[in-house]
């Protein structure tokens, strides 16, 4: 028996070590590690950021109007004088959040909705048509009308971008089902006498949840895009509560005069969905088990 | 004698709807597997074999037939209710341990699935049992927190039979269990299957097209051409004197260390269509000596000599 003889030795430290298997591999991954440095600065930042400023995002002073970066204003200040790290730092709450609460809501409706449509194929034509619908629209027009519809205020973005996102979340959780529904590890379930529930959850759900996460990170990172473009388009969370849409969106009249206002608030929609996109590849290089990655 | 059979099949049939027709993969097929008996079951790819053992263990609808399980009727009448009561009585051990084992699923996880579906097992019972599983098929106790992929073919397949023994079943449907294992590999996995027979005193139905792994694990064999069953008969009568035309060519066609001996002519042409089915023996148009009854009369599955049954008409006692 000599291929049993092969994992005899020391069989506890690899137990041990393979526990830790995928957090070694991304901590191996460069862009992984990159995107995650990236991703919880941003983070932090907006966390505890605000905390430090000291300074009120709101608080305007028409003496300091438009003053470039320096040591009083390190990213500068804006047309009511107000300053605009302080408004990147507090508006990192408002789009991170914005993002986070997409990629959540658009990522469990589109899983349920996806293991419903590949699973049970009697509901397939109905539910994907629905989708195919939702996805005919462009997703931001989309998003300009049930954003238009609910009011301006940052949960109906939310609302607006899920239902514009979730199509692909479904499709995606749809086409692994497909593939998944089709292994003969389903088939030796059910000869184990396991019932749908059983096989949804142990089977098919840990089985398209990779392809999952991974587009949830770059629908993260989409929906920040998306909040600022519809803030540019005046329909995202309304100021005088920054985002950093918004601050993007009421610097743009003055981009040429004082372009501190757009490159601060920029550079931060850049790097956040820079981030989430590494994140998104290194975990889809280290989920799957049987991809062998090289570092 | 042998002892009154655990599984009793009569006159199975399974249709597939394929292109508006229909194909018949499974064609009236019938055979009984005894207490601690292995049964062979052979043919090439589409004789229906494999649809045969799904068909058993409830993977497929029969479409007509009966299946008797433990005494308990098994048709497509009594339904889903009727199969949940032997389900525990009853295994498949796959073809492919890659692709039935779920690579998300650590090791003592696929094992204890079985159990875990059943339900009534605390925490530490359970965990013994994998690990008392584990032993039974050759691997090391500890092993059981490792994914698949961390383990060759030949140790997934035992995990594939450790799962398969967990319920604690008496008959096991092996379809095809070492086709995809080299020639190591499948000698040791044969063994393993003998020794647990030996040990559990299990029936299986082991289906396969390689006629030298049945050859050494099976008691009975039974050759399955076209979606019919067209000979069966003990290990040793089947090899020594096949009877029927299709037998005698697939043994002669089982590569030799020296082909010296004369040898039957080996069959050329292919498997005929299940869709537009001819009528007759549903082997004439490949048979060297079909003649005019072939052509028109399909030959039933009769005994030719004691426990030696052929579909035959060239074995008919002359009227």
């Amino acid at each position: 028996m000599t291929d049993v003889g092969l994992v005899a030795p020391s069989t506890q430290i690899l137990a041990e070590r393979r526990r830790f298997r995928v957090l070694r591999k991304l901590a191996a991954h460069r862009s992984f590690k990159i995107g995650l440095v990236l991703v919880t600065v941003l983070a932090l930042c907006a966390i505890i950021g605000p905390m430090l400023t000291g300074t009120d995002p709101t608080a305007m002073s028409i003496r300091y109007r438009f003053k470039p970066p320096s040591a009083r204003f390190p990213f500068g200040s804006d047309q009511y004088g107000r300053d605009i790290l302080t408004r990147v730092l507090y508006g990192g709450r408002l789009s991170l959040g914005i993002g986070f609460s997409v990629a959540l809501l658009s990522g469990v409706f589109g899983a349920m909705i996806g293991i419903l449509a590949g699973y049970f194929r009697a509901l397939d034509p109905y539910v994907m048509r629905l989708m195919d619908a939702l996805m005919a629209f462009p997703a931001i027009l989309l998003a300009i009308g049930i954003g238009a519809a609910l009011g301006a205020q940052a949960s109906s973005i939310v609302v607006a971008l899920s239902v514009a996102y979730v199509p692909r979340t479904a499709r995606i959780v749809r086409a692994s089902v497909l593939v998944i529904r089709e292994m003969e590890y389903l088939q030796a379930a059910r000869v184990s006498g396991a019932g749908d529930a059983h096989i949804i959850v142990k089977h098919v759900l840990p089985n398209c949840l990779g392809p999952l996460i991974v587009q949830l990170t770059f629908i993260f990172a989409y929906a920040i895009l998306a909040e600022a473009t519809l803030s540019f388009l005046g329909i995202g969370p309304p100021p005088p509560a920054p985002s950093w849409g918004n601050i993007i969106a009421e610097g743009r009249d003055y981009s040429v005069e004082a372009w501190w206002v757009m490159l601060f608030p920029g550079l931060a929609v850049s790097l956040a969905a820079l981030g989430m996109n590494l994140l998104g590849d290194g975990l889809r290089d280290v989920l799957d088990p049987r991809l062998k990655i090289e570092t | 004698m042998r002892e009154a059979p655990i599984v009793i099949v009569r006159d199975l049939v399974k249709t597939f709807a394929a292109r508006g027709a229909s194909l018949r993969a499974v064609d009236g097929v019938s055979f009984d597997v005894g207490q601690g008996e292995t049964l062979g079951l052979v043919g090439e790819s589409g004789s229906g074999k494999s649809t045969t053992g799904r068909i058993l263990v409830g993977l497929e609808a029969a479409t007509s037939g009966s299946i008797r399980l433990f005494d308990q009727e098994i048709s497509p009448a009594s339904g889903k209710a009727a199969l949940r009561a032997v389900r525990r009585r009853l295994q498949f051990v796959f073809q492919d341990p890659q692709n039935s084992l779920n690579p998300r699923m650590r090791a003592q996880d696929a094992i204890a699935e079985p159990l875990d579906v059943a339900g009534g097992l605390s925490r530490a019972a359970r965990n013994d049992r994998v690990r008392e599983l584990l032993e039974m098929v050759g691997l090391p106790r500890s092993c059981g927190d490792r994914f698949p992929h961390e383990f060759s073919g030949g140790q997934r397949q035992r995990i594939g039979i450790a799962r398969a023994l967990a319920l604690k079943p008496e008959f096991i449907v092996c379809d095809e269990p070492v086709s995809s294992l080299d020639v190591s590999m499948q000698a040791q996995i044969v063994n393993l299957l003998l020794d647990l027979q030996e040990r559990l005193g299990l029936s299986y139905l082991f289906i396969a097209h390689d006629l030298a792994v049945v050859r050494s694990i099976s008691a009975r064999v039974a050759v399955m051409y076209a979606g019919s069953i067209v000979e069966i008969a003990p290990r040793h009568e089947l090899y020594t004197s096949p009877r029927h035309p299709y037998t005698q060519a697939l043994l002669a066609a089982i590569p030799r260390v020296k082909p010296n001996k004369a040898r039957a002519a080996v069959v050329t042409g292919e498997l005929p269509s299940q869709i537009d089915t001819v009528p007759g023996c549903t082997f004439h148009p490949r048979c060297p000596f079909a003649f005019e009854r072939c052509r028109a009369e399909k030959p039933k599955l009769r005994e030719i000599a004691p426990s030696h049954l052929a579909a035959c008409h060239l074995h008919d006692v002359p009227a």
